[in-house]
C-alpha cells in the first residue's frame, strides 16, 4: 500500500487516475481506516487530500457557503453563520459517529462513502447542494443528489475527487431540519432518516419544499411528490399525514439486522412529518 | 453450612469509600491488560475461523501458509490429543474444531508469524475443504426430532425419548401438589416467552501471551477471571504438569462471567510450543462476538395460579435453553432460580438443555436466572394487573423468608427479600406520578452466590505495612475490599495495605472469580489470615514481655496485656512488633485456606419507569432504582457500581441486545454497532438503595453482590413497557421494530 499526501487537487486526481489497483481517498479517515483495519479493503494507493489548499476551509460565496472536502464535522458545528443558514445540514453532519469521530469525519467523506444511511446526505439533497469535482479533465459541478449511485457506489469517474460542497443562499423565511431514527441515542447508524427544507412566504405558507429520505432505498432519495403536497399549506395535520404517506409510498428499504421493511417505511414517514414541523418552526412559521 | 461466622460489630473502616488502588493506573493508561504483555522474540498469532454454521472439515492444507516467509508455526486440531473426559474435550474442541466446524466463527487453524500482516496473509493461504452440513440455531427448532444434530452421543440418560439428540439434559425441581394448587386459584395465567442470546460485552477482547520453552516449562499471561482454572484447562489440554505452567492474570477490562474459561490460550501455547518462541494472540471484536461465550437464548412456558387476594397457589415453569454447540452449563441454575423469590406450596420447574450451531455459551452474570425470572415476573405482573392488586403487596404476600422451603430444595436462613421489598415500597420512586405513554415496572431478582476454594497470604512488612497475596483477578474492586477488611481486622490504616493478585505458582488453588464469591470468600480468608497474623504478633509481644501468649490480646492495631493480671505493659503496635521481628523469630505472616461455604443468597428489587414513543416503538428509560441486599457493603461505591452495572446490562438485554442469525446460520451483527449495548446517553442515573441484612456465613455479614443486579431488569422493563403501551410483551429484546409491530404501527 502506497500513501500519497497530495498538495494539489490535480496531483491527487492524476495519481488516482494512473493507479490500476484499488484506491482510497483519505480525508478524515473515519470510514477508510475502519475498512483498512477490518481487512475489508486492501488498497494499493491511499491519497490524502487534507494538505491541498482550500480543502479545510469554509468560505462565504454568493450568499451561501463553500465547504472544503476535508473540513471536519466539529468545525462545521462551530461555524455559527453556516449553522444558522442551513441548520438541517449541519445537524445531520454533527450526528456522524461520536464526539471523537466528529473531530475527523467530513461531510464530503460521508457523501462519498455512499451509504444510504449517511447522516450528512439527506439534508444536502434537500438543500440542492452542489459538489465541485476535480478530475483528470479539470473541474466540474454536480448536484449532490446525483453523486451516490448505490450502496458504496458513486457516479464519480476514475480519478475524480470532490473538492468542496456548495450550499446556496436562501431567503429569510427558510430553514431545514434533519431527523434520524436509531435504537439508542448516539454512536449508531440511521435505520431511517428524513430531511426537510422549506421556504415560506410572508404569511407563513410554504412556498417551496424539498424532502429527502435516508436508509429506505439504495441511495438517499428526494421525494418530490411528498414535498409538493406541502406547498401552499401551513402544514395542517391532514397535509402532514398525506405527506407521510407519500414518503412511505416511495420507500424500498431492505429487511436486515437494523430494521424491518415495515419499520423503516413507517418510521421514514413519521420522521419526515416531525422534521417538516421543525423546519417550519425554524423558518418562522406558526401553524 | 457455616452459619455461625457472623459477629455483630462496629466497623471503623469497612463501609467507607476509600480510594481505589487501581484507579491511577487505569485512568492514566498504565494498567497492563491482556494485550499489553510482550516478550523478546515474540510472534503474532492469528486464528482462521469457519465461515459456515456447520460443516465437515474434509481436509486442511497448510503447506502454502507454512511456506510463506515469516510464518513460524501452523496449528490445527491434529496437533492436540483427544482428552478423555468430556468436559476438557469440549473446551479443547471449542478452541479448535476437530473434524467438524460447529458454528460460524469456530476456530479451524492458527498461525504464528513474525508480524501481524504476515499472520493475516498466512491465514488466506490455508485451504480448508468444507462439506457444508445442515444447521440449526433456534432453540425450539433444535429440539424437534429430525433437526440437524449438532453433536451425536451427548444425551444424558434422564432425557425422555422423542426429542432430537440436541436435547442433552433435563432437570426438574419443586415440591407440592400442582393440580390441587391450580384448583385453588381464582385466575391462572399461562404464557410463553422468548429471549435472544446476549453477550457479556466486556470492553477488553480476550488476549494472551504464551511462552513455552524447550525444556517443557511454560508461562502464560492472559486476561481471565480465573488463572488457576486456566492452568487446569491448559495443562489438561497440553498434557502438562501444573507446576510447569505458570499463569499470570492481567488487569481485566470486564468479564461478567465470559472470561471463566479459555478460548485462545491453549492455541497460543501450542503455537509457542511448535514455533519455539513466545506467541501473542489478541482477539478482534468480531472474533469475540462469533467465538466466545454469549449467554443462552431461551424459550419458556409459565403457568401461575393466584387467588383474588393475591396469594399464589401453584406455579410451573418449563425453560428451554440453547447453549450453543456443546452441552449447556446454565440450564440447571435457571431452573432452580425461577421461583426462588416465592414461598410456594406447589411449584415445579423443568429445564431443557439444547445444542445448536452457535458458539458455546459461557457464564454471564447470574447465568440462567435472568431469562427464567423474566418470564415468571412477567406472569406475576399480569396477575396483579388482572386483579388490580399492588405488585409490591403481592410480592410481599408471597415472599420467601427465613424458614421458607425454596423452590429448588434448601430451606432459607436469614435472607433480605422482605426488607428489600419494603424499602422499595417506602421509596418516593414507587409513588411518583407518571405521564402519558409512560409505565412503571418492577421485578424481584435472586442469585445463589458461591464461596469456593480460596487461599490468601498476609505478610507483615518490617515497616509496619502489610502486603496481601490473593489469587483472584480483581473484576469488581476486590483489592480495595480485601485491603479494607484486613485494615479493619488488623487495626491499621487502609493506605498501609497493598493487595496483589498473585500468579498460579504463588498460592494454592483459587476458584475462578465468579459466583459473586470474591468479596465473600477471599474476604473471609483475608480476615482469617489477618487473625492468624494477629495471633503470631500477640505471641511475639508475649515473648518480649515475658508473659503467656494467652495473656495478650489485640486491640486497635496493637498487642495489649489481656487484663490486670497479665502485667502492666504499654501497647505494642503492629509497626513496633514488625520492626523487631528479626529479633523475635523472623518474618510475620498470616495464612488461610478454605473451601468456603455459607455464601448467602442475595435478593434484589428493581423499579423502572419508561416512556414509549408510539410512533417509532422507541423506549426511553426515565427512572430506575435498584434495591439490593449486600449483607454488608464493604466498599459502598463498588457495591453501587455492581448494582448499576447489572441494571444497565439488563436494560440492554431487555431493549436492544441480541444475537441475530441469518438463514445461512451466520451471525449478522458481530460488532458493537449492530449489537447494541446501552451507551451513557441512553440511561438515567441508576439510583441505588443498599440493604444490609447480615449473612450469617461471613464474619462481617458480607454477601456477594455482583450478579443479582442483572436479574430483575428484564421483567422490570417488560412490565414497564407493557403498562406504557397497554399490551403484554413476551419477547426480548423489545426493540423498536418489535414494539411498533405489537402496536400495529407497521
Amino acid at each position: 500500500m502506497r500513501y500519497l499526501a497530495a498538495t494539489t487537487a490535480a496531483e491527487a486526481a492524476a495519481a488516482l487516475a494512473a493507479e490500476t489497483g484499488l484506491t482510497r481517498v483519505l480525508a478524515g479517515g473515519t470510514d477508510v481506516l475502519v475498512q483498512l483495519r477490518s481487512g475489508l479493503v486492501e488498497p494499493e494507493l491511499v491519497v490524502d487530500i487534507k494538505k491541498i489548499p482550500g480543502m479545510r476551509e469554509i468560505t462565504a460565496e454568493a450568499g451561501g457557503f463553500r465547504i472544503g472536502a476535508a473540513v471536519s464535522g466539529a468545525e462545521i458545528g462551530e461555524h455559527e453563520a453556516l449553522c444558522a443558514l442551513w441548520p438541517g445540514v449541519t445537524e445531520g453532519v454533527q450526528l456522524i459517529g461520536s464526539t471523537q469521530v466528529q473531530g475527523r469525519c467530513t461531510m464530503t467523506g460521508n457523501l462519498c462513502n455512499a451509504s444510504p444511511a449517511g447522516d450528512a446526505v439527506p439534508s444536502l439533497v434537500a438543500a440542492n447542494a452542489v459538489a465541485r469535482i476535480a478530475g483528470p479533465q479539470g473541474e466540474r459541478d454536480c448536484p449532490v443528489a446525483e453523486i451516490p449511485s448505490g450502496p458504496g457506489k458513486t457516479t464519480l469517474k476514475k480519478g475524480e475527487i470532490i473538492s468542496s460542497i456548495f450550499l446556496p443562499a436562501r431567503p429569510g423565511r427558510a430553514s431545514d431540519a434533519y431527523l434520524r431514527f436509531i435504537p439508542r441515542t448516539e454512536m449508531d447508524i440511521a435505520v431511517a432518516s428524513a430531511a426537510v427544507s422549506l421556504e415560506l412566504d410572508s404569511g407563513g405558507t410554504v412556498k417551496t419544499a424539498r424532502i429527502a429520505l435516508g436508509a429506505v432505498a439504495p441511495t438517499v432519495i428526494a421525494v418530490d411528490a411528498a414535498a409538493a403536497l406541502l406547498v401552499g399549506t401551513r402544514l395542517d395535520d391532514g397535509t402532514l399525514a398525506k405527506m407521510a404517506q407519500a414518503c412511505e409510498a416511495v420507500c424500498k428499504p431492505i429487511d436486515d439486522k437494523r430494521g424491518t421493511v415495515a419499520f423503516r417505511t413507517k418510521t421514514a414517514g413519521t420522521l419526515a412529518r416531525r422534521a417538516a414541523l421543525i423546519a417550519y418552526a425554524r423558518a418562522g412559521g406558526s401553524r | 453450612m457455616s452459619l455461625d461466622e457472623y459477629r455483630k460489630r462496629e466497623f471503623k473502616q469497612v463501609g467507607t469509600r476509600v480510594r481505589r488502588p487501581d484507579g491511577v493506573d487505569k485512568v492514566t493508561g498504565r494498567a497492563m491488560y491482556g494485550a499489553d504483555a510482550t516478550a523478546p522474540g515474540m510472534l503474532w498469532g492469528r486464528i482462521l475461523r469457519s465461515p459456515h454454521a456447520h460443516a465437515r472439515i474434509r481436509s486442511i492444507d497448510v503447506s502454502a501458509a507454512l511456506a510463506l516467509k515469516g510464518v513460524k508455526a501452523v496449528v490445527t486440531a491434529e496437533d492436540f490429543g483427544v482428552p478423555e473426559d468430556d468436559f476438557t474435550r469440549d473446551v479443547q474442541d471449542n478452541c479448535m474444531a476437530r473434524g467438524r466446524a460447529l458454528y460460524d466463527g469456530h476456530a479451524v487453524a492458527a498461525v504464528a508469524a513474525v508480524d501481524q500482516a504476515t499472520a493475516r496473509a498466512a491465514l488466506k493461504l490455508i485451504k480448508v475443504d468444507y462439506e457444508i452440513l445442515p444447521h440449526v440455531t433456534d432453540v425450539d427448532a433444535a429440539m424437534q426430532p429430525g433437526a440437524p444434530v449438532v453433536q451425536e452421543g451427548r444425551v444424558q440418560e434422564n432425557v425422555p425419548k422423542g426429542f432430537s439428540d440436541n436435547v442433552t439434559a433435563h432437570f426438574e425441581f419443586g415440591h407440592g401438589d400442582l393440580d390441587a394448587g391450580f384448583a385453588k386459584a381464582d385466575k391462572i395465567v399461562e404464557r410463553s416467552f422468548k429471549t435472544a442470546a446476549t453477550h457479556q460485552g466486556y470492553i477488553e477482547p480476550h488476549a494472551c501471551l504464551a511462552s513455552v520453552t524447550s525444556d517443557g516449562k511454560a508461562d502464560l499471561w492472559c486476561c481471565t477471571q480465573g488463572h488457576f482454572y486456566v492452568r487446569t484447562l491448559c495443562a489438561g489440554i497440553l498434557g502438562m504438569e501444573a507446576s510447569q505452567l505458570r499463569v499470570t492474570a492481567s488487569e481485566i477490562g470486564g468479564g461478567f462471567g465470559g472470561k471463566t474459561t479459555v478460548f485462545i490460550e491453549p492455541v497460543a501455547l501450542m503455537l509457542s510450543k511448535k514455533a519455539g518462541r513466545p506467541v501473542k494472540l489478541v482477539m478482534s471484536r468480531d472474533e469475540v462476538f462469533r467465538a466466545t461465550g454469549p449467554t443462552v437464548s431461551s424459550s419458556s412456558d409459565i403457568k401461575i395460579g393466584m387467588t383474588k387476594d393475591g396469594r399464589i397457589t401453584a406455579a410451573e415453569a418449563t425453560l428451554r435453553y440453547q447453549g450453543g454447540a456443546f452441552p449447556c452449563g446454565t440450564t440447571e441454575f435457571g431452573t432452580q432460580a425461577a421461583f426462588a423469590a416465592y414461598d410456594l406450596d406447589a411449584v415445579r420447574t423443568y429445564g431443557w438443555s439444547v445444542m445448536t450451531n452457535r458458539p458455546k455459551e459461557a457464564a454471564y452474570r447470574a447465568p440462567g436466572a435472568p431469562v427464567a425470572i423474566y418470564a415468571v415476573e412477567s406472569v406475576v405482573d399480569e396477575l396483579c394487573q388482572h386483579f388490580g392488586l399492588d405488585p409490591l403487596d403481592v410480592r410481599l404476600k408471597n415472599a420467601a423468608r427465613k424458614g421458607t422451603k425454596s423452590s429448588y430444595g434448601p430451606t432459607f436462613p436469614d435472607i433480605g427479600l422482605v426488607a428489600t421489598l419494603e424499602a422499595a415500597r417506602a421509596h418516593p420512586h414507587y409513588k411518583a406520578p407518571l405521564g402519558p405513554n409512560q409505565g412503571r415496572g418492577l421485578s424481584c431478582g435472586f442469585w445463589f452466590n458461591f464461596g469456593g476454594n480460596t487461599c490468601v497470604s498476609l505478610n507483615v512488612n518490617t515497616d509496619g505495612t502489610v502486603g496481601i497475596t490473593e489469587g483472584n483477578p480483581d473484576i469488581g474492586g476486590s483489592r480495595a475490599s480485601i485491603s479494607l477488611m484486613a485494615a479493619e481486622e488488623l487495626g491499621i490504616p487502609y493506605d498501609n495495605i497493598r493487595t496483589i493478585v498473585a500468579d498460579t505458582s504463588s498460592l494454592g488453588y483459587n476458584d475462578v472469580t465468579d459466583g459473586s464469591r470474591v468479596t465473600f470468600a477471599v474476604g473471609l480468608a483475608t480476615i482469617k489470615a489477618a487473625r492468624d497474623a494477629v495471633r503470631k504478633m500477640c505471641a511475639r509481644a508475649a515473648k518480649i514481655w515475658g508473659i503467656d501468649e494467652e495473656a495478650v490480646q489485640w486491640k486497635d492495631g496493637a498487642a495489649v496485656p489481656a487484663g490486670p493480671n497479665a502485667g502492666k505493659f504499654p501497647p505494642m503496635t503492629l509497626a513496633e512488633i514488625a520492626a523487631v521481628s528479626a529479633e523475635t523469630g523472623g518474618p510475620i505472616a498470616g495464612h488461610y485456606e478454605v473451601n468456603a461455604d455459607g455464601a448467602g443468597v442475595s435478593f434484589g428489587v428493581h423499579l423502572c419507569d419508561v416512556e414509549v414513543d408510539r410512533e417509532t416503538g422507541a423506549t426511553k428509560v426515565l427512572r430506575y432504582t435498584v434495591f439490593q441486599d449486600a449483607g454488608k457493603a464493604v466498599h459502598p461505591d463498588y457495591v453501587e457500581g455492581q448494582m448499576q452495572g447489572g441494571a444497565v446490562q439488563g436494560i440492554g438485554w431487555a431493549l436492544n441486545e441480541e444475537y441475530i442469525y441469518g438463514e445461512d446460520g451466520r451471525l449478522q451483527n458481530p460488532t458493537f454497532l449492530d449489537y447494541r449495548v446501552p451507551v451513557a446517553s441512553d440511561l438515567p442515573m441508576i439510583e441505588t438503595v443498599i440493604l444490609e441484612i447480615p449473612n450469617p456465613g461471613h464474619p462481617y455479614g458480607v454477601r456477594g453482590v455482583g450478579e443479582t443486579g442483572i436479574v430483575p431488569p428484564l421483567a422490570a422493563l417488560s412490565n414497564a413497557v407493557s403498562h406504557a403501551i397497554g399490551l403484554r410483551m413476551s419477547e426480548l429484546p423489545m426493540s423498536p421494530p418489535r414494539i411498533l409491530k405489537a402496536l400495529g404501527g407497521s
